[in-house]
């Protein structure tokens, strides 16, 4: 049992990770959470849901994981004051959570300090929410802009440089507010939520197989890990294991996304501290993996190739040749190209000590995923919670104690390597067959079910709730940028401006999967 | 600095031929003078713009810079800002709380320009639609000249929307 509390009785779901859950009171929330926090445990995410049909009020639902597994907490809330306690003075990381979770559904976390709204803008009115069953989107759409109350620094030469929405590269849209004196950042403030489009509304109208692809454009980066979650926790509902070719695949499917998305972001980290050839390079062998990917499996970056209940992709004895070779290729040419980055003077003088976060801080805020790594949280589900295929293959974790630039580049280079041995131990173990696939059609009334998946930038979790009829009534995708965005805003301090482009690539948060 | 020649000239040229124009992609009638398209032709300056996406287009943008693609080399060059773009690149469907922001954007960009919608949500909204929250397609919020379809479009396609928008209709 990973909690032991005389209020909560934790039941086992028939899970691909190790999962539990159980319903709370709201008074024991701190100690529960307390409990956790004291073990070395974390908070995962939190979402709420409107169970006003089921007869109920309003529940909160908190992850927190432990060395034990996951266990999903249910708060339920009253309908008149869904009101519960803030505690994002035990983990900081649930501070935008709460906020978005009164911006979408009017749960408020009292004797909090940070009540300002997150997710909404000036897209609907205050007071209106949408991910209430009774919302009515038509009387509450408003176009009035309203004020986010920026944290002011004053001070003798302070002055602010506002950044975004629309940012000066090909990047995703989001506001950034440095405050600083020269070109030394004393204070940056993230406003995000720009791209919300309203994907966790979206499911509600949606059957179990469009669910399936919209979860894998929550963040379009990490398509694989989201369609993987979302099918884990639907197949956790269903009681249902995919064929073990299946799962194979998925693997083999979520290591190309990470492989593809180093290999990108290694380019670009080159070309951001002015070395281009660094991004000419990576993204030669990025294509040649973009390509192999629609070659084999018919879409460039695997979209909709994971199903609930298995995968819609298969590969032949020719297909997998072709990925022994990529590999091969990628493995000689990364490490001339490591080689390059680890003995240019100007990179290594670029990349050392620059968008430092200490361990300590880390683990404090609750850094996690590949970022989490570089300053020594040794967290990857694929190691600690294996669900199958990785039970079998034996990860290792790659971690690093200094937490700048240097570190998340070493994670990354690490991380690519150890994907290219996972992907030819999976081809040994892939076997052949012209089995039909086992789709899921339909899930069981009134269900609960939960996936996670180790992206290639962190955890990707997925919970989806069923209703009397077995519909989705609340699917929550949670993505790791929702923890570590906080954590940039901390490693730029006390960097030049100039090396803001160069920290932020090196975490490469998702907005999308944030702002939802 | 020796390794870095080495590698450069084991790589190669990787660069490969352009698509031509495509007249399907086309949403409404070349505005624009043969004089002027002559110009960008030759010099194009793109100002790209996510309005909502889920990154995966951006994805492919980015791709089109890459060594095979290589925008750069046909005079086509991703510029920092709206003031100093001939074409805005639009990708997503258009989330209200950037509605502000694309409008802006699209009247910060001195005429004549052209504006380019890239993937299935910025062409129809896609699997988002509209909501609360999506405004939906590029063109209920801006005019646009072009659609890319795709979720994400290829690279191929990308470019090729972009050499419609600069091409003469024949």
């Amino acid at each position: 049992m990973p909690i032991k509390h005389p209020n909560l009785k934790l039941n086992r779901l028939t899970d691909a990770v190790p999962a539990w859950t159980g319903d709370i009171a709201p008074e024991y929330l701190h100690e529960i959470c307390q409990q956790v926090r004291d073990g070395g445990g974390r908070l995962v995410a939190l979402w709420g849901s409107d169970v006003r049909q089921q007869g109920g009020g309003f529940m909160l639902h908190i992850t927190l994981m432990n060395e034990s597994g996951l266990v999903c907490l249910n708060v339920p809330l009253p309908v008149e004051h869904p009101n519960y306690p803030d505690i994002s003075r035990i983990f900081p990381a649930a501070n935008r959570m709460q906020r978005a979770a009164y911006d979408l559904l009017g749960l408020y976390a009292h004797e909090g300090h940070d009540h300002r709204k997150w997710l909404r803008h000036g897209a609907w009115h205050s007071g209106s929410f949408p991910l209430r069953k009774d919302f009515d989107a038509a009387a509450s759409l408003t176009h009035e802009p309203e004020d986010y109350p920026f944290v002011q620094v004053e001070g003798q030469g302070v002055h602010e440089i506002p950044v975004g929405p629309v940012h000066a590269g090909i990047i995703e849209p989001g506001h950034f507010r440095f405050s600083i004196i020269g070109e030394r950042v004393l204070r940056l403030e993230q406003h995000l939520g720009y791209v919300h489009k309203g994907i966790e509304k979206r499911f509600e109208s949606m059957s179990l197989q469009q669910g399936a692809r919209l979860a894998g454009r929550v963040s379009g980066d990490s398509t694989v890990a989201y369609a993987w979650a979302y099918a884990m926790a639907a197949e956790c509902i269903a009681k249902v294991t995919p064929s073990s070719r299946a799962l194979w695949l998925r693997a083999l499917l979520l290591e190309r996304e990470r492989v593809a998305n180093h290999l990108g972001d290694l380019g670009y980290l080159g070309n951001d501290v002015a070395l281009s050839f660094g991004f000419a390079q990576f993204w030669i062998l990025k294509e040649q993996v973009l390509r192999n990917n629609a070659a084999l499996f018919g879409h460039r970056y695997l979209m909709d190739k994971i199903v609930p209940g298995s995968v819609t992709a298969s590969l032949d004895v020719e297909g997998k040749h072709i990925i022994e070779q990529e590999c091969d290729m990628l493995d000689e040419q990364v490490r001339i190209l490591r080689n390059i980055y680890d003995e240019h003077a100007g990179v290594q003088d670029r990349f050392i000590g620059t968008g430092r976060v200490e361990p300590k801080l880390a683990a404090q805020l609750g850094l996690c995923g590949m970022a989490g790594r570089a300053s020594a949280q040794a967290w990857d589900a694929r190691v600690q919670f294996a669900c199958a295929p990785y039970d079998k293959l034996d990860v290792k974790m790659a971690t690093y104690r200094n937490g700048d630039v240097a570190a998340r580049v070493i994670v990354r280079f690490d991380e690519l390597f150890e994907s290219l041995r996972l992907q030819r131990e999976i081809m040994v173990n892939l076997v052949h067959d012209n089995e039909a696939p086992t789709l899921l059609e339909k899930l069981p009334a009134n269900g609960f079910g939960i996936g996670l998946v180790e992206g290639w930038r962190g955890e990707v979790m997925v919970a989806i709730h069923t209703d009397a009829q077995g519909k989705l009534t609340r699917v929550h995708p949670h993505d790791p940028s929702w923890q570590n965005w906080p954590l940039l805003e901390h490693a730029v301090i006390d960097n030049i401006v100039p090396d803001f482009p160069l920290i932020n690539k090196s975490f490469n948060l998702s907005y999308s999967g944030q702002d939802l | 600095m020796y390794q870095i020649l080495k590698q450069i000239i084991k790589t190669g040229i990787k660069t490969e031929t352009p698509p031509q124009a495509d007249e399907g992609m086309r949403l409404i009638e070349q505005r624009l003078q043969q004089e002027i398209l002559d110009v960008f032709g030759g010099a194009l300056a793109i100002r790209q713009v996510d309005a909502g996406s889920c990154n995966g287009c951006e994805l492919e943008i980015h791709a089109v810079n890459n060594a095979y693609y290589n925008i750069e080399g046909l005079g086509i060059k991703f510029v920092a800002g709206p003031r100093h773009a001939d074409l805005l690149l639009v990708t997503g469907p258009v989330s209200r709380h950037m509605e502000v922001a694309l409008k802006r954007t699209y009247d910060a960009t001195p005429e004549p320009k052209l504006v380019v919608a890239i993937g299935d949500c910025a062409c129809d909204g896609g699997i988002f639609g509209e909501s609360y929250a999506s405004c939906g397609k590029v063109s209920n919020v801006i005019p646009v000249d072009v659609v890319v379809q795709g979720c994400p479009p290829t690279p191929i396609a990308i470019l090729q929307g972009i050499l419609t928008a600069i091409s003469a209709k024949k």
